[in-house]
């Protein structure tokens, strides 16, 4: 398979997780969207390298898991104490910086 | 040590006093202490003004030591510069300041003793400043330099005035002073200004050099001189900007006898003796300096013989005097008013002093609540004669040359008329200075004899009851000489004044200009005259007061109302700056916050507008940074 086929399923994968970012309208829901994406960058990362010869990307790729790793965590914290604190997890419910 | 760390020691010395009672607390409650230590300074800087004195006449033979460091430089070197010019005038011009500023100092710790520490404190630091800034003035060696002191010293002024800032016509004689000094202030500004702007210089030895070589343009220099003497005008209280300086009685006593009798409103005179060469170049403003020196010689001169608050008729007394020395400077001898400046300053301090022993003994300033005080107070009343004989002029007393040389002066100089006014002003001297002499230390106290109260003027203004110092015993029975402390100032001026007299008439300082033979006689002649005429209406009674109030009754009924020149002032006030104020106020309100009130509505309008922009859903945010990368994305594309 060529690089082509890789970016597609990247694309696609990126597509579905801002899709799903954009509607869902339960806050994990909206996590797991960008989850989504940022793999489909590890994706693009990891094809680039492996087309190249070059390894640089593929290092990049596993410091990128490692912060994603982080990132989840901390976005599940906030999840967690929204929801204790309005007793709701749904997107639209927490609208406390409308003007 | 060389003159000029001398007069440096002497100029700085209170200085630091001022700063260390000013930034430390503890220095300036303890009162007593603050007093002590700024006492220390200012006697220091006495017995280094001496010194320096010394060594600049004695063994540089009296030629003038510039002396100064720049301060603000530029492309040409130094824009301005700081430093000391000594000469004769200045450092015999310190020595005044700081023997008077020094006995004041000593003589405010006993009159002051019943004010609380804190007050004492802020008395005693702004007593430094101002010896300060007056020796400022004093050393200049340029205009800027100058100018800056001056301001100093009217802050000083306006500070010390309204020390008992909490009876309101000493606030508002503070605010007074302040004000009709700034309004002369800004014309001295200007001048100086447009003088640089002429000559390209501020300091005086160059601008000095530039006028005897006839290098300064002679075109607009009668505007910068005139402008000058406004500044001196304000300060040295000249007709018609004098009414702050009665007014500014209602300070302490001493600080009158210092800063409005013998220093600070004789920087004026000192200003013009110092530019005496430029004002030579403009003949039309020094005999306009004359012609007013004269006339408010005169005007003040009527103006004190129908007060009865001996601290007010000091003040005219001064006004009139300082019109003595203009008159001189005006008529281009500035020596001879610069001689009547000093002993004037050493004579008036005296009198203010004494005065102020009497009002500390019966607290109250009115001649009406004084009376054969000669019997109960023997020292002062010796001091006070003393001083009232140097005032009038009579022979062997400091003011008789300096004064006989003033009027020689005017009439060498070709002015008969302010001659003749100067003549009458002598003989009205005589007259109101021994009429408070005999009413307050030598006549009964019957209020009925003086013959106009305050109260049949009907001027509230006139009234002036300082018996709120709470003097202890302050009444005319308990009176009685005061502690050592404050006569002890008295009997050292009392001494000089007679010292320099007797030092004086023995030998005549040589004149710049021939006085005519008749002119001694006349001058003691006319100072006699107004000796017999107080005494024969005051003393003997042989001549009834109300029939000679009855006699000027015009004059008389004038001069109680200050010839109209308060209210004349204060119509000017209320007319003309009270219309403008309501003008521009007009247009603050209406126009100005009208703009800023349209802008403001505006902002908040928009602003609640944009606000609905904000949902405040994360997944909206979510679009619009999308399609914010999109439309940057397009942009950057048809950029390139």
């Amino acid at each position: 398979m060529g690089l082509q086929a890789y970016l597609t399923l990247s694309a696609v994968v990126f597509c579905l997780g801002l899709f799903g970012t954009v509607t869902r309208r339960n806050t994990v829901g909206i996590l797991l969207g960008i989850e989504l994406m940022l793999n489909a960058v590890n994706i693009n990362f990891v094809a680039f390298s492996r087309f190249r010869g070059v390894d640089t990307g593929m290092v990049f790729t596993l410091f990128a898991i490692c912060i994603t790793v982080a990132e989840v965590a901390l976005g599940l914290a906030i999840v967690i104490l929204l929801f204790r604190m309005r007793k709701t997890a749904t997107a639209d419910h927490i609208d406390w910086l409308k003007g | 040590m060389a003159p000029v760390t001398l007069e440096l020691i002497a100029l700085l010395l209170p200085a630091a006093s001022f700063v260390l009672i000013a930034v430390l607390p503890p220095l300036r409650r303890s009162g007593k202490g603050a007093a002590w230590f700024s006492i220390a300074c200012i006697v220091a800087s006495f017995v280094s003004a001496i010194l320096g004195w010394r060594a600049v006449n004695g063994e540089h033979g009296g030629e003038a030591i510039h002396a100064a460091w720049s301060w603000l430089p530029s492309a040409q070197g130094s824009f301005a510069t700081i430093g000391v010019l000594l000469d004769w005038q200045s450092t015999t011009m310190l020595l005044l300041v700081t023997l008077v500023a020094s006995l004041v100092q000593i003589y405010s710790t006993c009159y002051l003793s019943d004010e609380p520490a804190p007050a004492l404190g802020r008395y005693y630091a702004l007593q430094s400043l101002f010896a300060f800034s007056m020796m400022g003035v004093v050393l200049a060696p340029n205009l800027l330099q100058l100018f800056i002191c001056w301001e100093l010293v009217g802050i000083c002024s306006c500070l010390l005035v309204g020390f008992w800032y909490r009876k309101p016509e000493a606030a508002r004689a503070a605010l007074k002073a302040f004000w009709i000094t700034k309004a002369g202030d800004v014309g001295l500004l200007i001048g100086i200004v447009l003088l640089h702007g002429a000559t390209g210089t501020f300091d005086l030895v160059e601008l000095r050099h530039l006028a005897e070589t006839n290098a300064i343009p002679l075109a607009g220099l009668s505007v910068m001189t005139f402008c000058i003497y406004l500044g001196a005008m304000g300060k040295s209280a000249q007709f018609p900007l004098h009414v702050w300086l009665p007014d500014a009685m209602e300070g302490p006593t001493p600080v009158s006898a210092l800063i409005h009798a013998a220093t600070m409103v004789t920087a004026g005179v000192y200003l013009l003796t110092r530019l005496d060469w430029l004002f030579a170049l403009t003949p039309g403003v020094l005999a306009f300096v004359a012609w007013n020196g004269a006339f408010t010689a005169l005007l003040a001169a009527i103006l004190a013989c129908v007060q009865t608050d001996i601290k007010r008729v000091l003040a005219y007394s001064t006004v009139s005097q300082l019109g003595y020395m203009m008159a001189a400077i005006g008529a281009g001898f500035a020596g001879a008013g610069f001689l009547h400046l000093l002993t004037h300053g050493i004579f008036k301090a005296l009198l203010f002093l004494g005065a102020g022993a009497v009002i500390h003994a019966v607290g109250s300033n009115d001649v009406a609540d004084m009376g054969r005080l000669a019997k109960k107070m023997p020292q002062t009343a010796l001091v006070f004669v003393v001083g009232t004989l140097s005032l009038a002029g009579v022979p062997l007393f400091a003011g008789f040359v300096s004064k006989e040389e003033v009027l020689g002066a005017v009439w060498a100089g070709g002015f008969a008329v302010p001659f003749l006014l100067l003549l009458l002003a002598a003989f009205l001297t005589a007259f109101y200075m021994f009429r408070i002499v005999f009413l307050a230390f030598f006549g009964s106290s019957r209020r009925s004899v003086i013959g106009h109260r305050s109260s049949d003027i009907g001027h509230p203004g006139d009234s002036h009851d300082t018996a709120h110092h709470g003097h202890g015993a302050g009444s005319l029975a308990h009176a009685h000489d005061a502690p050592w402390l404050m006569t002890g100032p008295l009997w050292v001026l009392a001494l000089i004044a007679m010292a320099i007299g007797i030092y004086l008439t023995l030998h005549v300082p040589v004149p710049e200009f021939e006085s005519p033979m008749w002119l001694t006689p006349s001058a003691v002649v006319v100072s006699l005259s107004g000796i017999l005429l107080a005494w024969l209406t005051y003393q003997r009674r042989a001549i009834s007061a109300d029939r000679l109030a009855s006699a000027f009754g015009p004059i008389r009924y004038a001069a109680l109302r200050k010839f109209w020149l308060d209210d004349l002032f204060l119509a000017i006030y209320r007319s003309v700056l009270l219309t403008f104020a309501r003008v521009i106020g007009w247009l603050d309100r209406y126009f100005v916050d009208g703009i800023l009130n349209v802008v403001s509505a505006w902002t908040l309008e928009g602003g609640d507008r944009l606000r609905r922009m904000q949902t405040g859903k994360v997944q909206d945010y979510v679009w619009a940074l999308g399609f914010g990368l999109l439309a940057l994305m397009a942009w950057i594309g048809v950029a390139w």
